[in-house]
């Protein structure tokens, strides 16, 4: 049975400890509700952006921009991994490397090359063991500006415009709400095969002004831009709501141990006096 | 009467949202008016204003910097880089910003620099002319 002194210095340093993971508790919760604000005032543009898209890749084009156009044969296949920089936020990272893990795998069993494009530290310590990272950005921090994303994703465009790869997909926290934060894998370009309505499968083509090349060129970038952007300031907003309950959880289990660690101290006080007066009742009896 | 589904919506946030019935946008050729039922239609639009049509009310009026705009038979999508509503347009502010590029011309610019400041003039001109039209209409 470990003494009182021991007892008592352990309740002081696990104390010391929730004092961190309260006040981290706290810093992720007043974090978390600015970035929730940012994903939600982002989120109509990204998702009308691919509305519209869905719209356009149904539409039967008289140029055919790269972006819209399935190669049959996939030789390579790109991923934008969306992770956090910093840990400490329970399990988000690691439920969204083995969904990514496992599309790389399918891919990889298929006979196409992976590259691998990281936002965020912890994707880059990670998927550098596992595939060739061909651009990376980190420390974003928790306002990121679609300027620094724009710089890193241009590589993975331009191996889709050479034929480097011929899929490029996109990896990426969805925050469903605080609670919960599902991993997502979702094919960015080609966009055959996003949400297609009801205009689908007739032939029709827009009206372009000025002309198709040049108005198709500006769309796809600016949608493949807000889709990312949307993914990053969402994952900052999932970093926060993960982190805000992984302290919680770990405040409340220090509460806890410090509790048993009272009780175990209580006992071992009333122990030793109870010794101490049995001794001296022992020893005025022996006179 | 018919109607068409409007979405106009700015990178920070959702501006408009409803059934109107007419849109009226500064396309990149020039001025075009949605109605109901119009073709299929895609266009990058040029920094002006984009006017809504509500039958029985008056028009409503935004600001919109540049962008995209999609027109499907029954929907009209209006994706901006930044916009405003027309209320919201600040005329001193205008004016202040567009002095502040004026006065950056005059200045040694590396040419990305010089198409950018002209490239934000021309935005804010085109802000002055809505915010004329606008006082002389109410």
């Amino acid at each position: 049975m470990s003494g009182e002194k021991e007892i008592r210095t352990q309740i002081a340093s696990i104390g010391n400890t929730q004092k961190i993971t309260k006040a981290m508790e706290m810093v992720a919760a007043s974090k978390m509700r600015r970035a929730q604000e940012r994903m939600a005032s982002s989120r109509p543009y990204a998702e009308r952006i691919r509305q519209a898209i869905g719209h356009v890749a149904g539409a039967q084009h008289e140029y055919r921009h790269p972006y819209l156009v399935a190669r049959d044969e996939v030789k390579g296949a790109g991923f934008i991994i969306v992770s956090t920089d910093r840990g400490l936020c329970g399990g988000l990272n690691i439920n969204l490397f083995k969904a990514a893990f496992g599309a790389i795998k399918e891919w990889q069993d298929k006979g196409a090359k992976v590259r691998v494009t990281v936002i965020g530290n912890k994707a880059l310590g990670f998927f550098r063991r596992y595939a060739e990272i061909v651009s990376q950005a980190t420390h974003l921090g928790d306002t990121p500006h679609i300027e620094q994303l724009i710089g890193p994703v241009k590589p993975m465009l331009d191996a889709y415009t050479d034929g480097g790869i011929d899929r490029l997909f996109l990896v990426e926290n969805q925050f469903v709400n605080t609670m919960t934060q599902k991993p997502r894998v979702s094919q960015l370009i080609p966009t055959t095969g996003l949400e297609e309505d009801e205009a689908a499968g007739r032939l029709w083509d827009y009206i372009y002004e000025p002309e198709a090349r040049s108005v198709l060129d500006t769309m796809l970038k600016r949608y493949i831009e807000s889709q990312i952007y949307q993914a990053v300031v969402e994952n900052v907003a999932c970093e926060m709501a993960a982190r805000m309950v992984a302290m919680k959880s770990a405040s409340e289990n220090a509460g806890e141990l410090i509790g048993q660690l009272q009780l175990a101290y209580n006992k071992a006080r009333q122990a030793a006096i109870t010794q101490e007066i049995s001794e001296i009742v022992g020893g005025a009896a022996a006179v | 009467m018919a109607t068409i589904r409007t979405h106009i919506v700015s990178a920070e946030e959702e501006i408009f949202s409803g059934d109107v019935s007419a849109v009226f946008a500064s396309a990149e050729m020039g001025e075009v008016g949605i109605f109901p039922r119009h073709a299929p239609f895609l266009s990058r639009l040029r920094p002006g204003e984009i006017r809504i049509r509500v039958d029985g009310e008056p028009d409503r009026h935004f600001f919109v910097s540049g962008g995209i705009i999609e027109v499907q038979p029954d929907m009209v999508m209006v994706l901006s880089d930044t916009a405003m509503r027309g209320e919201d347009l600040d005329e001193a502010k205008a004016l202040e910003a567009r002095q502040r590029a004026e006065e950056l011309l005059q200045t040694q610019l590396s040419d990305i620099e010089a198409a950018r400041a002209l490239a934000e003039l021309a935005e804010i001109a085109a802000q002055l002319r809505m915010i004329e039209r606008l006082r002389k209409t109410r």
